[in-house]
């Protein structure tokens, strides 16, 4: 009476099967971009069709999936696709960085330390980094192969030219295991150093444009930089307004028409846990008036 | 040591032919060239020249024959036995190559300066300021605005186009060219200025080059030597001052013969 109406996860086993054994040539040979026959999701492209099948794939019964947009846990997409595999793997989920072991995330890597035995699962809209300097797939497949990234500093020498600093702030192109150029999807250049020698596993999924590539763990990855213009990290100079972290990446938030704004944390949980142990920014409610509305 | 090198051919063809099914569109053609030496190759449309131009230059395997380059390292190498790697990277750096259509050899959408840089940080140049000043100084050499680098050529006239074009395949100092049209679709005082300027760089940087063209006023500007092709075949070669002004074939008396009295 109550048979499951789908296969744990969604997909079926052989779709399961193909999607591994990309994963396993993308760790094989990291940062280099795996075609796999992607599957229609019961989602539009560009939400996540690409780490959602990755995820699929992964995803064992024990696991804790942990899904973040944006750094948060409580957007629509992230809650969506938390409840798509609540609904159709039956595992547990939860916020918190730390006791997730998949975490399938759009556009940031948690600011919380990850672990040795956990999989990070990004989703990833363009991986080509090559793609719009150089349109024909033909040519930039050729150019990963010989390792002709010389058109890669065309990008950073134009921002330098147009802005006099690299401007390129999100989708910072990467070097990985000293040999293959990578977009790391568009997450913010701060993020970037969190890749390199990262001790949890890192997958990129593409769903429309059907590749899957990889970072293994304790992987080197240099973000390309001149020697005369190195890579910077950027991130609003200002602490959170809701736990007065200086070290996080901030989000500016519009808080009305006359030009107020307030920056606080992008990512949600580590926010949170912070409050949580008691710090306080400028814009914190007092904790006895929020429980006063309660 | 450059004494030496220049006695020896830069390039050698030997018995070059290419067939587009029963189409022959290049016949065992063969010639040496020498370092610092310009070489025109003339005739009407549809004789075979670009056809050779891309066989010389290995985008095309020929259907019969050899091309041998001799490597900076002073080796004579079949071009065919290179792999990919290799080839590209002799294309990128030791040659250069000049479309007709400036929008072949260019990327359009990006400034200037980068154009011209590409090459350099493509073989591994990774301090801004240098490169910058180096474009900066070739701009200047084919006389492009300093104040134009940060320009994408889009926004280039069809001069400005073919000698960003030119400064792009000079900066990392090739030892052959290879021009295909260079002056097609330039007016005439434009063409003039540019072919001076080819002239200048090629006898500065003793660039050895082959010119496609069918102006022969081109050939006679530029090169030292001419060959004329008809139906894919070389119908007559020689010192350039000597096939134009004393031809022996009849079909280079009437290509003679049909230039415009100025």
């Amino acid at each position: 009476m109550n048979a499951p109406a789908y296969n744990f996860a969604y997909l079926d086993e052989q779709t399961k099967r193909m999607i591994r054994r990309a994963i396993l040539k993308a760790i094989a040979i990291p940062g280099y971009q795996v075609p796999f026959a992607s599957r229609e999701m019961p989602m539009p492209y560009g939400w996540g069709t690409g780490g959602v099948q990755v995820t699929a794939a992964i995803l064992g019964p024990s696991d804790v999936l942990k899904v973040i947009d944006q750094g948060s846990d409580d957007t629509t997409n992230a809650i969506s696709i938390r409840k798509f595999f609540a609904k159709t793997a039956g595992v547990e989920t939860t916020t918190s960085t730390a006791d997730a072991t998949v975490i399938q995330t759009r556009h940031r890597i948690p600011e919380a330390p990850l672990h040795a035995g956990q999989v990070l699962v990004y989703q990833v809209p363009i991986p080509e980094p090559l793609r719009f300097l150089e349109p024909r797939e033909t040519e930039t497949r050729r150019m990963h192969a010989l390792g002709e990234y010389g058109l890669m500093h065309v990008k950073l020498y134009e921002d330098i030219a147009r802005f006099g600093h690299i401007a390129t702030s999100y989708a910072y192109p990467v070097k990985v295991n000293a040999r293959y150029v990578m977009d790391p999807s568009p997450t913010p250049k701060f993020d970037n150093p969190k890749m390199d020698n990262c001790p949890a596993l890192q997958l990129f999924g593409a769903g429309r444009e059907k590749r899957i590539y990889a970072i293994p763990p304790y992987t080197r990855v240099v973000s390309l930089d001149f020697e005369d213009h190195p890579f910077t990290r950027y991130r609003f100079d200002a602490p959170c307004a809701l736990c007065a972290a200086d070290d996080s990446y901030l989000d500016e938030i519009i808080t009305d028409d006359q030009g107020s704004r307030m920056f606080v944390c992008s990512d949600t949980d580590y926010c949170e846990g912070r409050q949580a142990q008691g710090h306080r920014g400028t814009e914190s409610a007092a904790p006895h008036k929020e429980g006063a509305h309660g | 040591m450059a004494e030496v090198d220049n006695d020896r051919p830069l390039l050698v063809a030997d018995g070059l032919s290419k067939n587009y099914g029963r189409l022959t569109a290049c016949r065992d053609v063969s010639f040496a060239l020498y370092p610092g030496e310009v070489l025109a190759v003339v005739g009407e449309s549809g004789s075979g020249k670009t056809t050779l131009l891309q066989l010389l230059s290995a985008q095309m395997a020929p259907s019969a024959g050899t091309v041998s380059y001799r490597m900076r390292d002073g080796v004579l190498r079949d071009l065919a036995a290179l792999g990919e790697a290799e080839r590209r990277f002799l294309f990128r750096t030791d040659w250069g190559y000049v479309h007709q259509d400036p929008a072949l050899g260019l990327r359009m959408a990006v400034s200037a300066g980068a154009n011209v840089g590409e090459r350099l940080m493509a073989v591994g140049w990774n301090n801004y300021g240098h490169i910058r000043s180096t474009a900066s100084s070739w701009l200047e050499r084919v006389e492009i605005d300093i104040g134009r680098i940060d320009d994408a050529p889009r926004t280039y006239s069809g001069g400005m186009r073919q000698r960003l074009q030119i400064a792009r395949n000079l900066v990392t100092q090739p030892r052959l060219v290879f021009m295909d049209e260079p002056t097609g679709g330039l007016d005439v005082s434009v063409q003039a200025r540019l072919l001076d300027l080819m002239r200048n760089l090629v006898s500065e940087l003793h660039l050895a080059a082959i010119v496609v063209t069918h102006d022969l006023a081109v050939a006679r500007l530029l090169s030292h030597r001419v060959m004329v092709m008809k139906g894919g075949r070389v119908i007559e070669t020689g010192l350039t001052d000597q096939v134009l002004d004393d031809p022996r074939e009849p079909y280079t008396q009437l290509l003679v013969s049909s230039i415009l009295p100025a």
